[in-house]
């Protein structure tokens, strides 16, 4: 019974995920006074790419055709551990954060692989500064989820969001609050938007993400961009899974109240994209260096 | 509520840690001059003296205001907007700043239990605190941001005036603030000097005077 709910939001995830994508862009084009691109864009991007051919170079090897698939399916099997607001995900045990995060960890070291196995010493830049940020993010997420494992006694993500209730927030509001400013910055970071690097750059020295998947094309390229918009809904989640602290139970609350949430956190990365500029590559160490600082304040706020 | 206010402080701190643009230091400062002169209006609402009032409300207006009023004069006059290159980097700072916090709590974890009026976490703020302003005098070389590290050093010790010596004598607390505000006073002035004989006010520098 409890699985329909979680079946519909998985469906719902994987097939709205891209749609988030679309809002940012809006409210970034609204912000600078544009009309933009239609909400819709991505889903057309995606079909176009899928109807293409695919060219690949002489010098790569399997690994550079297996990357975009084994990332992805990285990705779709983290949806079926990832809660959505008060709806259990639909595998859930103890630890299973642990599993959802290596899972999208496979599925970034085979796109960093794909890269070096083109040759081209420009991506090799982008999959090192890449493998740097994901090392530097890594040890924070992982401090954000043992807080939340010692504020609310359980182990398995599911249980854990659907305890953040208003009593529980009213109980430890500071530490909530400080987590969720950190998984905004780690939002941003491990989906490589701006302050930290620049989605809409495609040939820029300073830029990080993109750079890597310069050499894919047509369905591999389709699947690297469906696997950004799934990872994007997977951090969206956790993070609406704190900030809307509404587990009446109903279904046709609680989902109305989540996709608000996610709805929420898209406007918000969008506007943060249209009033910051982008970090100095020098800079973002030094900004995740204060997010871990504000992880262990976090951390001693429970320790008491 | 105060718990939200000791975060807080907790965050200038690391704030103070990373940042290298003066006039943003002395802002942090100031905010946190405001957070401690409302320590004493949310910790003891119902038994509100007037004393305590008065002391609470001076501090308020002296840390957060006037003081940043004098070192931002004195950072305008002695034309040093940025920290260039501090003895240890402003990232390296703040992985020491989390080893502060780690510290203090363990310290106040190891000292007897007091019972403690406005927060749990005041002692180990108060420790962090000045933890942070030595860093901060030992690890940078203008003598600005050195001002500024013991004003942090003296906010520390204020959040163990707040926490356990609110009933402390009248004058002493007084005297204290009065001190505070005469150094910073003067070494404005001595700053502005310095910056002027020798166009810059790098302490390191300042060795080869002898003579």
């Amino acid at each position: 019974m409890l699985l329909i709910p979680s079946l519909a939001l998985l469906t719902i995830g994987l097939i709205g995920s891209p749609f988030l994508l679309g809002v940012i862009n809006r409210t970034k084009a609204i912000s600078a006074g544009r009309k933009g691109k239609p909400l819709l864009q991505v889903y057309f991007d995606l079909i176009k790419l899928l109807r293409k051919d695919v060219v690949y170079s002489r010098t790569t090897t399997w690994i550079f055709r297996a990357g975009p698939i084994i990332s992805l399916a990285g990705l779709v099997t983290g949806m079926l551990l990832m809660p959505h607001g008060g709806s259990p995900a639909i595998l859930a045990f103890s630890g299973d954060f642990v599993l959802l995060f290596y899972l999208l960890g496979i599925g970034r070291f085979f796109i960093i692989l794909a890269a070096l196995d083109v040759g081209s010493s420009f991506e090799g830049m982008g999959a090192s500064r890449e493998a740097l940020y994901s090392a530097l993010t890594e040890p924070i997420l992982f401090a954000v989820l043992v807080t939340l494992v010692r504020m609310t006694g359980e182990l398995s993500l599911s249980a854990m969001i659907i305890k953040m209730s208003p009593d529980f927030w009213a109980g430890s509001a500071a530490a909530l609050i400080l987590l969720i400013v950190i998984l905004f910055i780690l939002l941003l970071t491990e989906n490589s938007r701006i302050p930290i690097d620049d989605p809409n750059t495609h040939l820029e020295l300073t830029m990080i993400h993109e750079v890597m998947v310069l050499d894919h094309s047509g369905p591999d390229f389709g699947l690297i961009l469906y696997g950004s918009a799934l990872k994007m809904w997977i951090f969206s989640a956790l993070l609406t899974g704190l900030v809307i602290p509404l587990r009446s139970g109903i279904f046709w609350i609680d989902l109305p109240a989540f996709l608000a949430g996610m709805f929420l956190i898209a406007i918000g990365v969008g506007i943060v994209e249209s009033t910051m500029a982008r970090l100095r590559l020098l800079l973002v160490p030094r900004m995740l260096v204060g997010a871990t600082a504000i992880v262990a304040v976090c951390i001693f706020l429970t320790l008491k | 509520m105060s718990d939200l206010i000791f975060v807080l402080l907790i965050l200038t701190g690391f704030v103070f840690l990373g940042s290298g643009r003066l006039q943003f230091s002395i802002r942090t400062l100031a905010l946190q001059g405001i957070l401690l002169g409302s320590i004493p209006f949310l910790g003891s609402l119902q038994g509100l003296m007037g004393r305590v009032t008065f002391i609470a409300s001076m501090s308020l207006i002296i840390k957060g205001l006037i003081l940043p009023y004098f070192l931002t004069r004195a950072m305008h006059r002695s034309k040093a907007m940025h920290e260039d290159h501090p003895y240890v980097g402003f990232t390296a700072s703040m992985l020491v700043g989390i080893v502060c916090l780690g510290v203090s709590f363990w310290l106040t974890s190891r000292l007897p239990v007091i019972e403690s009026k406005p927060s749990q976490m005041a002692i180990a703020v108060a420790f962090f605190n000045l933890f942070v302003g030595l860093f901060v005098i030992m690890s940078r070389r203008k003598a600005l941001t050195q001002v500024l590290g013991y004003l942090v050093m003296e906010n520390g010790a204020y959040i163990f005036g707040v926490a356990y010596a609110i009933e402390a004598p009248f004058l002493v607390e007084f005297g204290i603030l009065l001190d505070v505000f005469v150094a910073v006073f003067v070494m404005g002035i001595m700053i502005f000097h310095i910056s002027k004989s020798f166009d810059h006010i790098d302490t390191d520098q300042l060795s080869s005077l002898v003579e």
